[in-house]
């Protein structure tokens, strides 16, 4: 009995979030990925593309709402989703014909196209700013909670309560449906293999009649769907901020380089792993071994590995460890 | 120096002389102070970038180090913390460096495979619990004597000049960390594993109580100037500037920012002419050889990872004692204001468009950017307040857009590095 009491209290704080912060993660990852795939540099202006994306999404959420819209119990956010898609796919492809397209025509060295990313991450780190506001926004309506922790514990009669909040099942959801066509795409469509082909091998690629503007666009357009997506679910579960989603670039680094750079299903396997090695070290385990151990062992103090103000210890050190020991990631990726 | 050169500089100057009449001397002499210190930051950035290529963004981490070093030097010893709880930390971080020590012996000596990763994995996480059980209750007992005043260890009562060399140490330690996992590696790997050591310096800078307070801030480091309380006091000094006819309130908070200046000079001077004379030696035609081709240099037999750790660490010195540096002159250690935006972004933003791999061009940047950094937001206000002024008061609309004025900072700083980068990638003071 202890022992399953010890596993909810496991999964309610531990598994349950870190499932969808990973869903969240991997597909900042992936948008990570596909970039360093197609275009061969690591965009330092992700984390500000989701934010971007984001806050579009929160205001027609807000334009939404005044007009007494909503899809109860759901939040209004996914009704707002698409037109959030729409503007981020625009500002994205604004981006790269102005900045970015220079550099590509160019052949610049990958360093020249990360400090472009780079002066992008401040202009949108503006503008974000500039209308939405550096403070913390709320967004999330409807129904919150599948299952309330009392709730859970009157249905099953046990000591733990399991809450399992609506945001974090819609996360996972659609974290699902979106890599699923994902793949589809990649490996069904035949641009979805021409984006491959182009990854693979890009002079092989454009000897066989691939148009590389084609391709880069398109990969812009599934970055800023999958963009907009994980920063509103991330929203959605926790609230937007906009330093915070700069400071999300970190953990999906981590979890892109973890899978290895330029592979996605390394992407979603590296999200995962990073959330969940994020949330196991710093989770505070003193209710676990409560049950586990016997009363006269029960321990006084936290048993916290680290405090969660290191969790970006976490993700660096992960970062770190594989950088030393396998520099082309779990997955094989790219690496010089 | 041609007559381009000198002319970029006074124009700075007229600028600094201008805020003096219009708006008042201190302002103008605090800007230069700050000017002087991004001048060296940038010089910081430049030695990595500019000299040797390498694209390090962590300079926020090394800033803050420099300023950890004003307190641990500066500050005085709070004693009875010592007494409780400094043998805990010591013989903790004692315990820290013989588990790092084992662990490499063990890397080094016994084969590789499962044998060594288990063992490995036994040691480290050993040590990490023994040197958590030993520092807890130490920070604990440290912490819980006179929070409200210190709650730390407070430094070790070193005058604060002595700090500014402490801080290029301790930024010269952690780089050379760092540069040891990261150099070699490809270029992208650097930046993110320096990104990501900055926030995590910072989070050591935020909750490590016992060693910074936290976000409790460290107010009254000791100055190497005057205070302004002693000079209005000091029968010399109000009747001196009652010779020279100014307000004694003005003209001694004058004196302190005119005297940090004087120092701030001397050492920009020092840095300036050790990164001239390197970049025009041999080792620094090697560097520049090292940073346009790296193979070609690696075939003449330059160890080129080994000079890159070298000049990781000499730039990240040079940030570490601007750092000090600056919390000297702020007289505290204010860790929520080390924003990577403002410490890493904008320095970069500064070598680039002063122009990398130059010096001179760095120091221009440095003072340049910052004025506007300051300015744009006065500039911005009065732009909007111009475009707004057709629309009503009360509408919430044109409120919102003056409130905003204070971002304009980061899209202006964005717009000037990218039109820099695409039209004039060489910058204002192009490398020779």
């Amino acid at each position: 009995m202890d022992a399953l009491h010890a596993l909810i209290v496991l999964a309610n704080f531990v598994i349950v979030p870190a499932i969808a912060y990973g869903s969240q993660l991997a597909l900042g990852a992936l948008g990570i990925t596909l970039i360093v795939g197609v275009l061969r540099f690591s965009n330092f202006a992700h984390g500000e593309t989701m934010a971007f994306g984001t806050m579009l999404v929160i205001l027609v959420t807000w334009w939404f709402q005044s007009l007494g819209l909503s899809i109860h119990p759901l939040p209004t956010a996914l009704l707002a989703l698409p037109l959030g898609i729409l503007g981020c796919i625009a500002m994205v492809l604004l981006t790269d014909r102005f900045v970015y397209r220079f550099y590509r025509k160019a052949k610049s060295s990958p360093v020249v196209l990360v400090m472009a990313s780079l002066g992008v991450t401040f202009i949108m780190n503006g503008i974000i700013r500039f209308v939405i506001g550096p403070g913390d926004q709320r967004f999330a309506d409807g129904q919150r909670f599948i299952m309330k922790a009392r709730e859970f514990k009157e249905m099953t009669g046990l000591k733990e309560g399991l809450a399992i909040k609506v945001t974090q099942s819609i996360t996972l959801v659609t974290a699902i449906v979106i890599v699923v066509a994902l793949f589809w795409f990649l490996n069904r469509t035949r641009t979805g293999k021409s984006m491959r082909a182009f990854s693979d091998n890009e002079d092989l690629a454009l000897l066989s009649g691939i148009n590389p503007e084609r391709v880069v666009a398109i990969t812009w357009i599934i970055v800023a769907i999958l963009a907009t997506v994980a920063g509103t679910l991330y929203g959605l579960d926790k609230t937007f901020k906009p330093f915070t989603y700069f400071q999300l670039l970190l953990p999906m680094f981590a979890a892109a380089v973890v899978g290895g750079l330029g592979n996605p299903v390394g992407a979603i396997v590296g999200g995962f792993v990073i959330a969940f090695s994020e949330i196991l070290i710093t989770y505070a385990y003193k209710k676990v071994f409560t049950y586990l151990l016997p009363s006269d062992f029960a321990p006084s103090t936290l048993i916290q590995l680290l405090s969660t103000d290191y969790k970006f210890a976490v993700s660096f050190s992960i970062l770190v460890l594989v950088l030393l020991f396998r520099p082309t990631g779990l997955f094989k990726g790219q690496s010089t | 120096m041609n007559y381009r050169n000198i002319s970029l500089f006074s124009m700075v100057f007229v600028f600094l002389i201008i805020v003096g009449f219009s708006q008042s001397w201190n302002v103008a002499f605090g800007l230069l102070n700050l000017c002087l210190l991004s001048a060296i930051m940038s010089l910081g950035v430049n030695i990595q970038w500019g000299y040797a290529g390498l694209f390090s963004i962590g300079t926020v981490g090394f800033v803050a180090l420099g300023g950890v070093a004003a307190v641990v030097t500066s500050m005085p010893p709070v004693e009875e913390a010592w007494r409780a709880g400094g043998p805990g930390i010591l013989t903790a971080l004692i315990a820290a460096a013989i588990t790092i020590f084992i662990a490499i012996q063990i890397w080094k000596r016994v084969a590789a495979g499962i044998v060594r990763n288990i063992l490995m994995i036994i040691v480290l996480l050993g040590g990490f619990f023994i040197f958590r059980g030993i520092l807890d209750p130490a920070t604990a007992i440290i912490e819980k004597i006179n929070p409200a005043g210190t709650g730390y260890l407070g430094g070790l009562g070193l005058p604060v000049i002595f700090s500014w060399l402490v801080g290029g140490l301790f930024a010269a330690g952690a780089a050379w960390v760092i540069g040891k996992i990261s150099l070699g590696l490809r270029s992208d790997y650097l930046a993110i594993a320096t990104l990501g050591i900055a926030e995590i310096i910072i989070a050591v800078i935020k909750n490590e109580d016992w060693l910074t307070r936290g976000v409790k801030n460290v107010t009254g480091i000791p100055r190497p100037t005057a205070y302004e309380v002693d000079l209005q006091k000091s029968e010399t000094f109000i009747s001196n500037v009652n010779w020279i006819g100014l307000e004694v309130i003005e003209a001694s908070s004058l004196y302190v920012k005119f005297s940090y200046g004087i120092l701030f000079i001397i050492v920009l001077a020092i840095i300036m002419w050790l990164s001239e004379k390197a970049l025009n030696s041999p080792w620094g035609r090697m560097m520049r050889a090292i940073r346009d081709n790296e193979q070609a240099a690696a075939a003449m037999g330059k160890d080129v990872t080994k000079r890159h750790l070298q000049v990781f660490i000499l730039g990240s010195a040079v940030c570490g004692i601007a750092g000090a540096m600056m919390t000297s002159l702020d007289g505290m250690l204010t860790p929520q204001s080390y924003q990577p935006l403002r410490f890493t972004f904008l320095i970069w933003v500064m070598v680039i468009v002063g122009g990398s791999g130059n010096n001179w061009g760095a120091v221009l940047g440095g003072f340049l950017l910052w004025f506007f950094w300051i300015e744009v937001e006065p500039i911005g206000h009065w732009l909007l307040s111009i475009l707004t002024s057709g629309l009503p008061d009360d509408l919430p609309f044109k409120e919102h857009l003056l409130k905003s004025a204070a971002h304009m900072r980061l899209i202006t700083m964005g717009a000037i590095l990218l039109l820099t980068l695409r039209f004039a990638p060489k910058g204002l003071i192009p490398e020779k």
